[in-house]
């Protein structure tokens, strides 16, 4: 693991995020969505949008919009390609370390982006379970928990970067 | 892919970060040889091969002052720029720190300037960062009324590295005289770029440097008006070399490649560039929603160009340009080693947004316009692209 840290130092990029950079498959806007969620802020950098299709409990499309670098943009493809045809409960456990390891490793700087990836999944799934009757929190606290679920998710998405 | 207008297949590799460093001119490599071989003495031996070597270092030392109208003592050899330029804030502090504290710089220094600055403050130097205008400019009164009886040195960059601004050294150099303190500039990015006279500019230090002119790394100058030049403390003490005031073994074939870069330097050079650059603006401002940042014209770097792309950000721009061999740079060089935002955009007054959306291009004597071509064929795509990824519309 360290090897491969180092490599990216100076590498930078592996083929795998160039690849998914250069040509994301997954970009652009869900009309109708049944889940958006978007996580970051100008301050850090980087924007990303998730929207979600859901049918049978499972994410039938998902597709992302991003305002950020080669390695967010490349993180936003990498979670796509993951969560793609996951039940919903399989998807909530997606991490960015699971979209490290499908981009073959994220220079160290550059690691936040992953996270990014995954909050952001997360937020989106929040946002579908919210609209569509299916959280797990109880009806008269739901709104509050929520809420208090979106500012974790935030702080998750903003945290490795300041 | 479909997108990318990518007709120009020849093209392979354009190199547009000119201001990061440029490549060494063969004519350069060819002087510099010897030097490492046959005509490797020390030039303080007293033996043929070093008066050999000697012979070498003072041609080269008149080669740098004539191009500046110093006189040949007057110019020091150092490792680079950010060596001349902390040897300048440092050697003045040593020596006259206790007396006169007080240094004057700019908000958009290089980071050699900036963070020696704030090195000496722990040391009890008082700094004030002049602000700058949406181009880059200082202004002159703000200098004027920064001076006081405790300043030592006002230290103000030629041509910047980030956004090209060329601050009036003539008219700076004429404030400084008038109120008996040192003139410093960082002339890194605009040494045979703009004509400097260092009488003129009524300067006491000038920052030079050889890696950005397509000559070697590792080699710089520091002009040190005469006056000046036994009252400042050496950074290096040893053997005596450069007039007691920087030992070590002069680095002889990189000052010999040096000087050569400056003697290539020619007027021609730079027209053209201008010209390229001129192109390479007007046709990248073609794409809608796009803004230069900093001076256009005469008083802009004629190499260099810094721009937005609103609403997508530049180092995803400059990734797309990577894969299609273009090198161009987020701020500067420097900078990419952090994440930290540009200190430059921000005191022309961009907000983060909008520094994350800007990139530099920066041109040197080796580009040419098929280069160009090439770029704004592809550019107006990559746009579009990373525009149609974006949430920002």
């Amino acid at each position: 693991m360290v090897k491969k840290q180092e490599k990216n130092n100076f590498n930078a990029y592996t083929k795998a995020v160039l690849k998914r950079f250069t040509n994301p498959q997954h970009f652009g806007e869900i009309k109708n969505p049944d889940g958006v969620g978007q996580v970051g802020n100008p301050q850090c950098g980087d924007i990303m949008k998730i929207y979600l299709k859901v049918k049978d409990n499972k994410i039938k499309d998902i597709k992302f919009q991003t305002f950020g670098c080669v390695s967010a943009i490349a993180s936003s493809e990498a979670l796509c390609e993951i969560a793609k045809g996951k039940t919903i409960e399989q998807a909530k456990k997606i991490s960015n370390q699971k979209i490290v390891d499908k981009l073959e490793g994220l220079p160290s700087v550059k690691v936040h982006c992953s996270v990014l990836g995954s909050s952001g999944l997360k937020k989106a799934i929040l946002d579908y379970e919210m609209k569509h009757g299916k959280s797990s929190f109880k009806k008269d606290l739901g709104e509050k928990l929520y809420k208090k679920e979106l500012e974790k998710l935030d702080k998750e998405a903003n945290g490795e970067h300041h | 892919m479909g997108i990318f207008n990518k007709n120009k297949t020849k093209v392979e590799k354009v190199y547009l970060d000119n201001a990061a460093t440029t490549r060494v001119d063969d004519e350069v490599v060819k002087e510099m040889l010897p030097y490492f071989t046959e005509k490797f003495g020390n030039a303080s031996s007293q033996h043929f091969i070093g008066q050999e070597a000697k012979r070498a270092l003072e041609d080269s030392r008149d080669v740098i002052a004539k191009s500046i109208g110093a006189k040949r003592e007057e110019i020091i050899f150092t490792s680079g720029g950010t060596e001349s330029n902390n040897f300048t804030l440092k050697g003045l502090f040593f020596s006259f720190g206790k007396e006169k504290n007080h240094i004057i710089t700019t908000k958009i220094e290089h980071d050699c300037i900036l963070n020696s600055c704030k090195w000496l403050e722990t040391l009890g130097a008082k700094i004030t960062y002049l602000n700058v205008d949406s181009e880059g400019f200082i202004d002159l009164k703000e200098l004027e009324e920064a001076i006081t009886d405790k300043t030592l040195v006002v230290s103000v960059i030629h041509g910047n590295n980030e956004i090209g601004t060329i601050q009036n050294l003539e008219a700076i150099g004429k404030i400084c005289k008038k109120n008996n303190v040192y003139f410093h500039s960082d002339a890194c990015q605009s040494y045979t770029k703009i004509d400097i006279d260092v009488n003129k500019m009524n300067l006491d230090f000038l920052t030079l440097n050889s890696h950005k002119i397509h000559g070697p790394k590792g080699v710089g100058g520091l002009y040190i008006n005469k006056d000046v030049k036994n009252k400042i403390t050496p950074l290096f003490h040893g053997g005596g070399h450069e007039f007691k005031l920087r030992s070590s073994t002069e680095n002889v074939s990189g000052i010999v490649g040096f000087a050569k870069a400056v003697k290539l330097m020619g007027h021609k050079d730079v027209k053209e560039i201008g010209r390229l650059r001129d192109k390479l603006i007007e046709g990248i401002l073609k794409i809608p929603n796009t803004n230069l940042n900093g001076p256009s014209g005469s008083k802009r770097l004629a190499n260099n160009i810094n721009i937005r792309f609103n609403n997508i950000e530049g180092e995803a721009i400059g990734g797309f340009l990577d894969s299609y061999g273009i090198s161009s740079s987020t701020g500067s060089a420097c900078a990419s080693h952090s994440l930290e935002k540009s200190h430059v955009l921000t005191a022309i007054g961009l907000s983060h947004m909008q520094i994350n959306s800007s990139i530099r291009l920066s041109l040197g004597k080796f580009n040419t316009e098929e280069e160009i071509d090439y770029v704004l064929g592809i550019l107006p795509g990559i746009v579009e692209k990373l525009r149609k990824m974006s949430p920002i519309q």
